[in-house]
């Protein structure tokens, strides 16, 4: 451990706290150095790549915050053009630019099936901008533009189901991973990376500021949302849907809200609404 | 040499596959759907190695931002909407210092939808830092590829070819196409200073704060403003090796030299000022035409030289900025802003969204310039 020398190296300016470099820590180490880093906008890229430093010990690109897709798919094709059949091209980007302003893009580089792996870390907002609702914004949560009113009462509407809509493209991996369980986060990625054409997987990644969370219960946290149910462990591998997970007993998702800020103002009504969303997910398995 | 009779858009096409881009990412889009249509053919013969078709113009600009990173030869192709589209990955790709060749056919903007001619889709895109070059025809369209990444490569910049959408891209003219081994002689491979490679990783678009945003701006501008003297140098080169030029590289001075009354223009139009240039100059009048060939940079100095002593200026050109003067217009003004003697520089925008610029419209267009008084209008 002490001469461990992460690809995504120490230096970078995330919060205390912050899930996102765990995550690119864990797929890193499990690449190796012989990959491309397409980044899209967002704090991930603000908290790594301030000029005329880097915390990347692996090549880096990024370009804008909703064409990361197809940047990538231009590197993956360059390198086959090039001849190079073993770098692998991997994306980093947030919710914001996969489940919105580049889900575009997305589709299309999916579509194409290109050799692109891309790990999408999910806190569930524009944490970068200062915590607005995206597509991946859960039912109740409070950001800044699903503020809590006297009328509107955080947001309205359900998470965009973004694993199902991307494994819709019959590519031959999607799965959803939480950094909460982060042997299951690792034997995806392995599973992932040898596979040729487009791999996805969306990381839960619970942000401090955003959430309002204690910065000691990041992981902590990420297992509590797997283990109530809100978060699910599944993959789809060649189309075949996977389980990975399975709750001998599911814990009451009040436990999981109230520890956090966004979720604080949920009236009990709301909280059973969104434990009866639960419950009816899971019905099907 | 062997001339077609070819459409321009083929011509061009045929001139982009003998440079041998390794990725070619094209989107559909009126009037440039042909080059990117022919692309595709080449790709099917295995004539280039991939052909990303892309959903959007915007993802075909930021697949030749990654391909040209990871250290590939690219090119995309588009017109007005989609150009637009792309604006903010036109940016990007200058920004990041890629040398990405952009085939553009020149198409008006909405609103209202319009699919004919005009600069305004390339023109909004000229303070994005890509060097501009504009062609008279099919010829000069398909000369000019070559030359495009030659120049390039050599400074770091990307280039758009910009010719006239349907008068050239579709119109069929007898084209000279240089062929891959001649291409090879002209043009050397990529060689990329920096790319995207394991084997030494760097990082590439970065995020610079207030102490160091300004200073990468600064550069590029510097280093677009030298770029003049390289793309004369590489088109000089081109002309000593295919005997084909356009004027000195930067514009081309057609009965100018001794004229009193200077039209300034770009592209095909250029064709129908020349005709009603020769048959003003059988009557005895003193009339030329200066055709800009580059235009972002701006060739001040070359436009200032050859516009030296004359007493009536015109500038006619199928692009506006709403509510200032013409861009075009600006730029001559600028140009001759130092000279001794202050010709009367006229203004006229026309020939917008495809409408139809005759050799009388010319003639007329002289008539006016004749009366040497300053006009600034629409026509």
């Amino acid at each position: 451990m002490a001469d461990y020398e992460p690809l995504f190296s120490a230096g970078h300016t995330a919060c205390a706290g912050c899930a996102m470099p765990i995550i690119f820590r864990q797929v890193l180490d499990i690449t190796g150095p012989d990959v491309i880093v397409v980044n899209a906008t967002s704090c991930s890229e603000i908290i790594s790549s301030g000029y005329p430093r880097t915390a990347w010990r692996v090549p880096y690109i990024h370009s804008l915050f909703e064409n990361t897709p197809a940047v990538a798919s231009g590197v993956a094709n360059a390198l086959k053009a090039q001849g190079n059949d073993h770098t692998k091209v991997l994306i980093f980007g947030g919710d914001g630019s996969t489940y919105d302003i580049g889900f575009g893009a997305l589709s299309g580089m999916l579509e194409r099936n290109e050799d692109v792996f891309y790990i999408c870390y999910d806190n569930e907002a524009y944490m970068n901008t200062g915590v607005q609702r995206s597509g991946a914004t859960p039912f109740g949560a409070r950001t800044t533009t699903s503020p809590v009113g006297k009328v509107h009462h955080g947001k309205e509407i359900f998470k965009k189901p973004i694993v199902d809509v991307v494994a819709a493209h019959k590519i031959p991996y999607a799965a959803s991973a939480s950094i909460g369980y982060h042997m299951d986060l690792a034997m995806k990625v392995k599973k992932a990376l040898p596979m040729r054409g487009s791999r996805f997987i969306d990381v839960f990644s619970p942000c401090v500021p955003g959430w309002g969370i204690d910065s000691a219960i990041t992981i902590e946290l990420a297992k509590m949302a797997v283990d109530c149910g809100i978060w699910k462990l599944v993959e789809y591998e060649n189309g075949q849907f996977r389980l990975n997970f399975k709750h001998a007993q599911r814990k009451p998702v009040k436990d999981y809200l109230l520890k956090q800020a966004r979720f604080k103002h949920l009236t009990e009504q709301e909280i059973a609404k969104i434990q009866a969303q639960i419950d009816e997910e899971w019905k099907k398995y | 040499m062997v001339k077609k009779t070819v459409e321009g858009s083929f011509a061009v096409a045929e001139a982009v596959k003998n440079c041998e881009p390794d990725v070619a990412a094209c989107y559909p889009i009126t009037p440039s759907t042909h080059v990117a249509e022919e692309l595709a053919s080449f790709y099917a013969n295995g004539e280039i190695k991939e052909y990303i078709a892309t959903e959007s113009e915007l993802s075909s600009m930021s697949a030749c931002i990654g391909a040209s990173a990871a250290g590939s030869r690219t090119v995309t192709v588009t017109s007005s909407q989609g150009m637009a589209l792309m604006h903010e990955a036109v940016f990007n790709a200058a920004g990041n210092r890629l040398p990405i060749v952009m085939i553009v056919g020149n198409r008006s903007l909405s609103a209202p939808l319009n699919i004919w001619n005009d600069w305004q889709d390339s023109i909004t895109e000229r303070d994005s830092g890509w060097i501009q070059i504009y062609c008279e025809n099919g010829q000069e369209a398909t000369d000019a590829v070559p030359q495009a990444y030659k120049i390039a490569e050599a400074v770091s910049l990307p280039v758009m070819v910009c010719f006239d959408g349907f008068y050239i891209t579709h119109a069929v003219e007898p084209i000279d196409v240089p062929t891959l081994e001649e291409v090879r002689k002209f043009l050397p491979l990529f060689k990329p200073a920096v790319k995207l490679d394991p084997k030494n990783p760097i990082s590439m678009g970065e995020y610079a704060f207030p102490s160091h945003y300004q200073l990468f701006r600064e550069d590029l501008h510097k280093d677009m403003l030298a770029a003049v003297g390289k793309v004369k140098e590489i088109h000089d080169d081109y002309a000593k090796m295919f005997g084909r030029s356009c004027g000195n590289g930067l514009l081309e001075e057609y009965r100018s030299q001794d004229a009193d009354i200077v039209l300034v223009s770009i592209g095909s139009v250029c064709g129908n000022a020349k005709e009603a240039i020769d048959q003003l100059r059988e009557k005895g009048e003193k009339v030329g035409l200066v055709k800009l060939r580059l235009v972002r940079p701006f060739p001040y100095a070359a436009v200032a030289k050859a516009l030296a002593g004359k007493k009536v200026i015109g500038v006619f050109e199928k692009a506006y900025s709403l509510g200032a003067v013409p861009p075009v217009y600006g730029e001559v003004l600028a140009a001759v802003a130092d000279a001794k003697a202050k010709p009367v520089i006229s203004s006229f925008t026309g020939g917008l969204g495809g409408k139809d610029v005759t050799v009388g419209n010319m003639l007329e267009l002289f008539g006016k310039l004749k009366q040497g008084k300053k006009l600034v209008e629409w026509v």
